[in-house]
């Protein structure tokens, strides 16, 4: 069984030699170059474009302009396609826009001969803009009179849901109830994949095929399709290996555009390269959300009720829209459960870039929201924060009506232990709790809550072929993919599992082409590996029937008493080999009495999701004179059930935590307040966390096997980036007793706040 | 590919000076690090460049026979750091540029693009300052030397005219002899970033390591152009090893900066680590010294 | 368009390249020579993810001019594999310590580890985060790169590893 080892990646060989090929290196020289013309103004609209310098320079093959594009809007998020009009995506994008709703808008494209040539085309095309005027925050976005971004979507509120338990308003009046309440806010960071979004694109066969850096081939096919209004069928989409994605590349972000292009120069070959400035403005950022908590509690810390509020920054076009706010909302009230509670999640069009997916969805917002709560309330009522989050967490056994989730297992206390343990957590709450001096050092955590897969907001099925070689070993094919998590190395090990056949007699072909590779919707949700297991473990059981149905053909046992183990046809009664796979495969291929190829292929639709928990814990050093946060040591701890590659795992772990830290100490993407465009949209200014700024990332797990699940397995993409940001706020706060309730956490908020409160 | 008009590879200085007066539109490209990034940017886009990246005479640290130091502008950060002779008499310079970016800009990086720029957060400049470091200018009339308090005109600008190449960096025997610094990069990220303000402060002790005989303090980003703060050394000079010294100092060199509100940090936040690292170079500096604090 | 000869060796092959003067070295290497292991992050010198060896020292080959490269030695990681195709010690590593994810960063990261192994030092994992901090990573934290190039350092020098 290769199951639960840590084999080594299927695709690792080809990463270190550089043979692995990224969109860029499939790309014929001879491609025409696009470049694109953004808004340098906020909001307003295009009156002109004047072409006539641009298209006299040589080498311009086609410029489109907002007033040349179709009239047909379309949705870009990365969700399954619904047939029900009411729970389709909003479609509120044109591929170029007149109507200019943020700095840096797509307003225009050239296409050249060459970079340089498009380059200098867009510098030349002359804009004249009608002003109008514009909202960067998402509360005030919401007031009469602010200005409408999109007319259907009244005071820009793009959706407004409430959950609501019991009688909140009643449960306040109880007598003696303290009230804690706090403000939380998280800014607007960008996933920093280091391969930018990038696609090219050219016609053959009547159909457009377009080569692409995304996570989600099969949806970017049905996206180009509506956004050109052609059958999707006449559109091939490919993803070969991707440097990255995390949510941003969960999105039709430019595939839409290019194929349009493409077929305004005869079908030839375009390609898109977007620049990372672009990368950071006009692909996809993080919905920063502001959360407003009101908890009331009896002496003993019970949660008698809570409210919260959530703002949600959208941007300027709706991508994945409210699902981020409320999956967040969701979390907040299962985490800690309240008899009577209530929450508004307000998602509000903005003048800044699109919010879509980023690794968490929802759920790093709101952990940072209600985990730096929890720590309040610990603090305000004079119980220790584990203790106190032990008595009120998610118990065991916890029913969701909705996803009709429970609770299994108690991870959350096993998870809290290991990180307790590696953290040294009693001796150095102990040692920090009462410091003076310039540098202090305090430990902190959190827990986090997160589910698996998009089941029953969304459609959750999977598709998987199999096809079996004449030496007895296999292509594996799934929709699912590979993005740098390690998803078709698991996948092969379930399939080597399932199959009865070594690890190695699995060639999983990586690349999705749709059209040859079976439906599937791709990554995100942390779905793949427990959505393929199922698609994976039937096709196999599929193919593995008409394996044995040849094996009885060949030796005249029957199928009840023989078994495919380890690439071998086996007697079960005593485990005698009756041949291997590789001579049942060359004789049912070449047979002439009895000819067949063996294949299998089948979808597996699931109707069921997973709760995956844990916890992160954070010792820091605070140089307050110099506003400082220093992580000393930090540790995520994660149930995800059962590991089908420790060492990937661990490292997809390390990977989200790096991603956590830099969110809760110094990430975030900045707008001039007075023209609302991009400050430091690059690498060197937007401070993503480099080796120097991390200590060692440490990593444990509590395997407890879902219920639910083929493998056991259950979410681990996005759920190491969840916890990091309120555990380290929380250490802060013990060792300075400042409580920091805005992220990043870098010395600007810090000085501020340490100013407040009378440190400096 | 480079939105560039054309490139003249320069092959001495002397044809990089002629080359620059042929063309004088042309820009000075050196390592690139900066020229070829605001190229990208679309802020030098269509430029001509002189490359003087070739010019191999232009590399190198050596020392005159009076003892003083001759840095040639296109030693790379990286070959500073490991130089001897930076390690023997300016250990400091050698910290100080070995804290510009990452690894790889510092071998492309050179200390003559690093003050030929005129910018504020040069991390070489701050010590070049704190050291009286002297620039030696070539153009088509002869050779001109410039202290380097002077080169610095306002934001972006330097006393370097079109024509006129940088060929040296000097540090005088007196500047160094007995000196012992310090630099503190103040930034947001430990590595690939620019300082949010750097502080360098070197000094010298009495024999008995019990008095301040000189101390030298610059700073980067705390004003338009790299700046010394006369006042903090003026407060620290003569002055006994001790605590009080070292706050006096510290709290002087808030009244000879002038730092600026942007994105990146906001005034008082500035002065606050104008006061912080004052303090904390100056008692790194004694203790390189040999003075104990 | 102005053109330059440039003459330099490439993974250990002496080459005559006719460059146009306004492409930078990850242009040459990717466009002329097919080295698509030079990866495109940034194009700005921020990322790492081009950084090739010149003369044996790192350089991101995205803000270095090809012309320049006329008389140097530079090696990418399709250079680094023995003759027989077998993969060198530090690529291993990087296989064994799940030090690979997206693989965007890793050939970028590689050059700059070669660079560290040839100086043959012995460097604290501190001083080993300073020389590769020049690699950005979204994927790995860093965690496993920094095993694998550690790691690989202690067994060139013959010191232990656990």
């Amino acid at each position: 069984m290769v199951v639960g080892k840590s084999v080594k990646r299927v695709d690792a060989f080809d990463k270190v030699t550089g043979r692995a090929r990224y969109t860029d290196d499939m790309a014929d020289r001879s491609a025409y170059i696009v470049k694109i013309l953004h808004s340098t103004i906020a909001h307003g609209y295009v009156k002109s474009i004047d072409k006539t310098e641009a298209e006299k320079i040589d080498g311009v093959i086609y410029i489109a302009t907002c007033f040349d594009v179709p009239n047909l809007p379309f949705p870009t998020a990365g969700h399954p396609w619904s047939t029900d009009p009411h729970h389709q995506d909003i479609a509120d994008r044109l591929l170029l826009n007149r109507h200019v709703r943020y700095y840096g808008d797509d307003i225009a494209a050239v296409v050249a001969r060459d970079e340089v040539t498009a380059t200098r085309a867009v510098r030349a095309l002359k804009v004249e803009y009608e002003e109008l005027p514009f909202v960067l925050d998402p509360i005030q976005s919401m007031q009469d009179g602010a200005p409408q971004l999109h007319e259907e979507f009244q005071n820009n509120i793009l959706a407004h849901t409430r959950l609501s338990d019991g009688n909140y308003a009643e449960a306040i009046t109880e007598e003696g109830l303290i009230r804690i309440e706090g403000w939380y806010r998280t800014p607007t960071v960008q996933h920093c994949h280091i391969e930018n979004h990038i696609c090219f694109a050219s016609a053959e066969s009547g159909k457009i095929t377009v080569v692409s850096s995304t996570q989600i081939p099969h949806i970017v096919r049905r996206v180009v399709g509506q956004a050109l209004g052609i059958p999707w069928g006449n559109v091939r989409l490919i993803k070969p290996y991707i440097g990255g994605g995390f949510g941003n590349k969960q999105d039709a972000l430019y595939e839409p555009l290019c194929a349009y292009l493409c077929t305004k120069v005869g079908g030839r070959l375009v390609k898109l390269d977007v620049s990372r400035e672009e990368t950071f403005v006009s692909n996809r950022v993080r919905h920063a959300i502001q959360f407003h908590l009101i908890s009331w509690l009896r002496k003993d810390g019970s949660i008698v009720a809570r409210k919260a509020e959530c703002f949600s920054n959208q941007g300027a076009y709706a991508s994945h829209g409210h699902g981020i706010a409320a999956k967040g909302g969701g979390a907040i009230r299962q985490l800690y459960p309240t008899p009577n509670f209530e929450c508004d999640m307000y998602t509000v069009y903005t003048n800044t870039p699109a919010s879509g997916a980023m690794r968490g969805y929802g759920i790093p917002q709101a952990m940072f929201a209600l985990e730096s709560h929890t720590d309040d309330i610990a603090k305000q009522l004079g119980i220790e924060p584990i203790e106190y989050r032990r008595k009120y967490m998610m118990p065991v056994g916890y029913f969701d009506p909705f996803s009709k989730n429970v609770n299994y297992f108690d991870s959350l206390n096993q998870c809290i232990e290991k990180g307790k343990a590696y953290i040294d957590w009693d001796n150095k709450r102990k040692a920090y709790a009462n410091q003076t001096g310039d540098i202090r050092r305090g430990v902190g955590m959190a827990i986090f809550w997160y589910n698996t897969a998009v089941w029953p907001i969304s459609l959750e099925s999977c598709s998987c072929r199999m096809v079996l070689n004449q030496d007895g070993t296999l292509q594996l094919q799934l929709g699912e993919t590979e993005i740098g998590q390690g998803a078709d190395t698991a996948f092969s090990q379930m399939a080597a599992d399932a199959v009865g056949v070594p690890f190695e007699a699995v060639h999983i072909i990586s690349t999705q082409d749709t059209d040859i590779t079976p439906f599937g919707t791709g990554a995100y949700a942390s779905r793949q590996t427990y959505v393929a297991g199922f698609a994976i473990k039937q096709t196999a059981d599929i193919l593995r029937e008409k394996i044995l149905a040849y094996a009885h053909k060949l030796y005249r046992m029957p199928v009840a008493l023989i078994d495919l183990i380890g690439g071998n046809i086996i007697r079960k009664s005593d485990g005698q080999v009756l041949g291997t796979l590789g001579e049942l495969a060359t004789e049912a291929l070449y047979s002439l009495t009895d000819s067949i190829h063996l294949t299998a292929e089948s979808t597996y639709q699931i109707k069921s999701n997973a709760y995956s928990l844990g916890c992160c814990f954070a010792e820091v050093e605070v140089d307050i004179p110099l506003c400082k946060a220093k992580l000393l040591k930090i540790i995520n701890v994660h149930d995800c059930g059962t590991l089908i590659n420790p060492a990937l795992a661990e490292a997809q772990v390390h990977g989200g935590m790096s991603m956590g830290i830099g969110y809760g100490l110094s990430e975030q993407l900045l707008f001039d307040e007075r023209t609302g465009r991009p400050l430091n949209n690059n690498l060197l200014d937007y401070k993503l966390s480099t080796m120097m700024d991390h200590p060692d990332l440490k990593t444990e797990f509590v395997e407890n096997p879902e219920p639910t699940s083929a493998y056991g397995t259950k979410a681990l993409g996005e759920p190491p980036a969840t916890p990091c940001a309120p555990a380290i706020r929380n250490a802060i706060l013990q060792a300075t007793g400042v409580a920091i309730n805005q992220i990043p956490m870098n010395p600007h908020v810090l000085f501020a706040r340490f100013r407040e409160e009378g440190l400096l | 590919m480079y939105d560039m008009k054309a490139l003249y590879e320069a092959t001495s200085v002397e044809d990089a000076i002629r080359l620059l007066t042929e063309h004088p539109d042309a820009k000075i490209i050196a390592g690139g690090s900066d020229v070829l990034i605001k190229m990208r940017e679309g802020k030098l886009a269509g430029a001509e460049l002189v490359s003087i990246y070739k010019i191999d005479a232009l590399r190198g640290i050596s020392m005159d026979p009076d003892g003083t130091i001759r840095i040639r502008p296109l030693t790379s950060f990286s070959h500073i750091t490991r130089d001897p002779i930076i390690q023997q008499h300016i250990n400091v310079l050698g910290e100080a540029v070995d804290m510009v970016g990452g690894p790889q800009i510092r071998n492309i990086g050179t200390i003559g693009g690093n003050t030929c720029n005129g910018v504020t957060s040069a991390d070489s400049a701050s010590t070049l300052h704190a050291y009286d470091a002297i620039m030696v200018i070539q153009g088509p009339d002869g050779v001109r030397e410039k202290p380097i308090r002077e080169f610095y005109l306002s934001a972006g600008k330097v006393d370097l005219r079109h024509n006129e190449v940088l060929t040296a960096i000097l540090i005088r025997k007196e500047s160094y002899e007995g000196f012992q610094g310090h630099y503190i990069k103040y930034a947001m990220r430990n590595a690939m970033d620019i300082a949010t303000l750097g502080c360098s402060v070197n000094c010298k002790l009495s024999e008995d390591r019990k008095t301040i005989l000189d101390a030298r303090i610059a700073y980067g980003v705390a004003g338009p152009v790299p700046m010394r703060a006369p006042s903090a050394e003026a407060a620290a000079k003569g002055q006994p090893v001790c605590p009080e010294t070292v706050e006096a100092f510290a709290k002087a060199a808030l009244n000879d900066v002038n730092p600026r509100t942007s994105w990146r940090a906001s005034k008082e936040f500035r002065m606050n680590l104008v006061e912080q690292l004052a303090k904390r170079a100056l008692k790194e500096a004694i203790r390189l010294n040999g003075g104990e604090i | 368009m102005q053109t330059a000869l440039v003459k330099c060796t490439i993974n250990g092959v002496p080459t005559e390249t006719v460059v146009d003067v306004r492409a930078s070295l990850t242009d040459m290497l990717r466009n002329d020579y097919r080295l698509t292991s030079v990866k495109k992050g940034c194009e700005v010198g921020e990322c790492g993810a081009c950084n090739v060896l010149i003369d044996g020292e790192c350089f991101n080959s995205c803000i270095y001019l090809a012309v320049w490269a006329d008389g140097k030695n530079i090696q990418t990681v399709e250079g680094l594999l023995g003759p027989n195709g077998e993969l060198s010690d530090i690529q291993q590593a990087f296989i064994d310590e799940a030090a690979v994810q997206c693989g965007f960063c890793t050939p970028g990261f590689l050059m700059t580890a070669v660079e560290i192994l040839e100086s043959k030092k012995l460097y604290t994992r501190d001083e080993l985060r300073k020389l590769l901090s020049g690699h950005l990573c979204r994927c790995t934290g860093y965690e496993n790169i920094l095993n694998a190039v550690e790691k690989t350092m202690k067994r060139r020098l013959g010191i232990p590893v656990e």
